[in-house]
């Protein structure tokens, strides 16, 4: 074990991976010479040149299409997106062609790409650079998702990214990069898809969220906490793969659910959850399954529009108290 | 069908030698007459409701694919192409058989069903598919390119695109780094000079497509897409070249497709909203299989006789393909959540 931001752990699970298998390469806009636009890549061009830390213009149709073109001949390319706001340039490539090239062809192309990068909203940033789409693309058959918490998750799942024979989106989130964990050096460390993490145990109520909603959860759990109120935190890790097992377990127990996500929350993945505990613990539950999410408008610039745009752990624990009420 | 397979099975390199030269033409002219007669079956096939979907086919354009696909290495090199792809599968060696099951959407397609005609894809002939999605398959033939440049070994990848694409901004991005990499991608732009129904002078402000790959750091030249001795002779000398230098090179071929964009077009003859029965009379004059056979034929390669022998040997072909395309089943219905991903 050592003590490593999330930011390093992501860059410890490329780095062990490229040394591990010669077909790994990472393309992306800055992220050779310029070190990495938060720093991911810090360092990868002086270990493995420019042959495999390739700096591309900022073209994301040419970059997805880059990656997406060279995993369907057997390369495993990690395309990074300075920000996944600007992967919505890629859409074509990402939904039309690396998603579906194994269906259409009857599974005779392999598509073994990641793409990754920060997602998540930000501090002032405004409209076009704060914002969260996991949804868009948890949406689309073929895509994995995968959203990590925390600096150990970052690795173990990136590297099982990296391993997997299908496309896909791993996403970061730029306000976790600094977040200091312990994370296994053991280069066998891999963390499996589709196991969500019970980060904390409780038996009053399920708290579920991936990503930075995690952590918003586990600071309500704890003021709640000193109110005798024990909730049960579950990070999902990946949202395709779905671990709703983990999740109607807990909620057998506790027979209240709030879902959280920093994304908007109409037609979201929130409501996904939301349907899906309906449906497979309907019986379970005591109180309709509450939801936190981001306001559905687009980013304010201003501290006090954005500071009531974004959910907050004040949020989860205003949605625990309707859900408990 | 077996001519195909065995005629790509090892490189072919131009040659003054008269009868590699007389071999290779006889192979091109059965290819195109193949791809000529399969596709006027299609139709018919739709009209019978064996085939759906969208179906466009490439009368008019095939020596494109027979003065080019023939010098390819496969395995090693690859293909990328639009929707209009069944010229580009069987040049690349798909049996017609399984091109015809794929357009009937059966088990034994080649891509089992799940591709139909806008998606024959045959990666074990180097076929990487067509593509659905005007321009989708340059920014591909970018990472392609890349891939066989990281690994080494003078292959090549030739993506075929139409004159619509080259409004696509993907296409430019896609040139641009094939350009700043000097990648191995040869690129064919299919100019038909109609985007669907819009024509490049309605659509393009700078039509001169070769001077576009030039701003890319591309060199590249028009061809008449119409003369397989021409397409073959640029194109065997740019392919040539490309497996010694690695860099792309661009081709603007100048052709026509003698029937509509798709069924749909030529079903309500909406073609004639965007082009007169004269024009296309007057280019149908330029058929290449028809010319090909006048130089076969003209050159003593061939007999008016072996013409009729090959007419005959392709009908089999195709109709030996819609038989066994229209007696394969149905793919399984538990295929259904197969190969969404892979293992």
């Amino acid at each position: 074990m050592a003590t490593m931001r999330y930011q390093q752990a992501l860059r410890l699970a490329m780095t062990e991976e490229m040394e591990r298998d010669p077909n790994v390469f990472i393309c992306g806009e800055e992220v050779g010479q310029y070190q990495g636009t938060y720093r991911v890549t810090e360092g990868m061009l002086q270990k493995f040149g420019p042959r495999r830390v390739v700096d591309t213009p900022i073209s994301e149709i040419g970059i997805a299409g880059m990656a997406t073109g060279a995993a369907m001949v057997g390369l495993r390319p990690i395309a990074e997106f300075m920000t996944w706001s600007f992967a919505l340039e890629a859409m074509d490539q990402l939904v039309n062609h690396a998603s579906k090239i194994t269906y259409m062809s009857g599974g005779r192309i392999q598509c073994p790409v990641v793409f990754r990068g920060p997602a998540g909203v930000g501090t002032q940033l405004s409209a076009q650079h704060s914002q969260s789409m996991e949804s868009w693309y948890a949406h689309t058959p073929g895509f994995k998702v995968v959203m990590p918490a925390f600096p150990d998750d970052a690795k173990g799942l990136l590297k099982t990214a990296i391993r997997e024979n299908n496309p896909i989106i791993f996403m970061e989130h730029a306000g976790l990069y600094g977040l200091q964990g312990e994370v296994p050096e053991d280069p066998n460390f891999t963390v499996p898809f589709g196991k969500a993490s019970v980060r904390r145990e409780g038996t009053d109520i399920t708290l579920v969220s991936y990503s930075r909603g995690v952590h918003l959860c586990l600071k309500a759990a704890d003021a709640l906490a000193r109110e005798g109120i024990e909730c049960e935190v579950i990070d999902l890790r990946t949202l395709v793969p779905l671990d709703m097992d983990t999740v109607v377990a807990s909620v057998r127990k506790t027979h209240h659910a709030v879902v959280a996500q920093e994304e908007w929350k109409n037609v979201s993945f929130g409501s996904e959850l939301s349907a899906r505990i309906h449906e497979q613990a309907f019986d379970e539950l005591d109180a309709p399954v509450e939801r936190v999410a981001g306001a559905d408008v687009p980013m304010p610039y201003a501290k006090n529009l954005e500071r009531a745009a974004i959910p907050t752990d004040n949020d989860v624990i205003a949605a625990v108290r309707r859900a408990l009420a | 069908m077996a001519k195909t397979t065995a005629e790509r099975s090892g490189p072919v390199s131009v040659s003054t030698d008269e009868d590699i030269e007389k071999k290779q033409l006889i192979s091109s002219y059965r290819l195109m007459l193949l791809i000529r007669r399969l596709e006027e079956s299609v139709y018919r096939k739709f009209h019978e409701a064996k085939i759906g979907g969208y179906l466009h086919r490439y009368d008019g354009m095939e020596a494109l694919v027979a003065g080019i696909i023939p010098f390819l290495k496969i395995p090693g090199d690859y293909v990328l192409s639009t929707y209009r792809d069944h010229a580009h599968a069987l040049a690349c060696g798909t049996s017609p058989r399984a091109v015809m099951a794929e357009l009937m959407g059966r088990a034994d397609g080649c891509a089992a069903g799940k591709g139909g005609s806008m998606h024959l894809i045959d990666p074990d002939n180097g076929f990487l598919g067509g593509d659905g999605i005007v321009g989708g398959p340059v920014p591909i033939s970018l990472g392609v390119g890349y891939a066989l440049k990281y690994r080494g070994g003078g292959n090549v990848c030739v993506v075929y695109f139409g004159d619509g694409a080259m409004n696509q901004g993907g296409v430019h991005e896609s040139m641009n780094m094939v350009g700043l990499y000097k990648l191995p991608v040869l690129f064919i732009l299919e100019n038909n000079q109609y985007a669907m129904g819009t024509s490049v002078s309605r659509s393009t402000g700078q039509p001169d497509f070769v001077l576009k790959a030039k701003a890319h750091g591309i060199q590249g030249e028009q061809v008449d897409g119409m003369d397989l001795l021409a397409v073959r002779d640029v194109a065997g000398r740019a392919i040539a070249r490309m497996r010694e230098t690695g860099e792309p090179y661009f081709l603007e071929m100048k052709c026509y497709r003698f029937v509509g964009h798709g069924i749909g077009d030529d079903n309500t003859k909406a073609w004639t909203t965007y082009r007169t029965e004269d024009e296309v009379a007057l280019w149908r004059e330029r058929d290449p299989l028809a010319r090909t056979a006048d130089l076969l034929l003209k050159r003593g390669y061939l007999s008016a006789e072996q013409m009729e022998q090959f007419e005959a040997e392709v009908q089999v072909v195709v109709d030996d393909a819609i038989e066994f395309a229209e007696s394969s089943p149905e793919p399984p219905l538990d295929s259904l959540y197969e190969n969404v991903y892979s293992q």
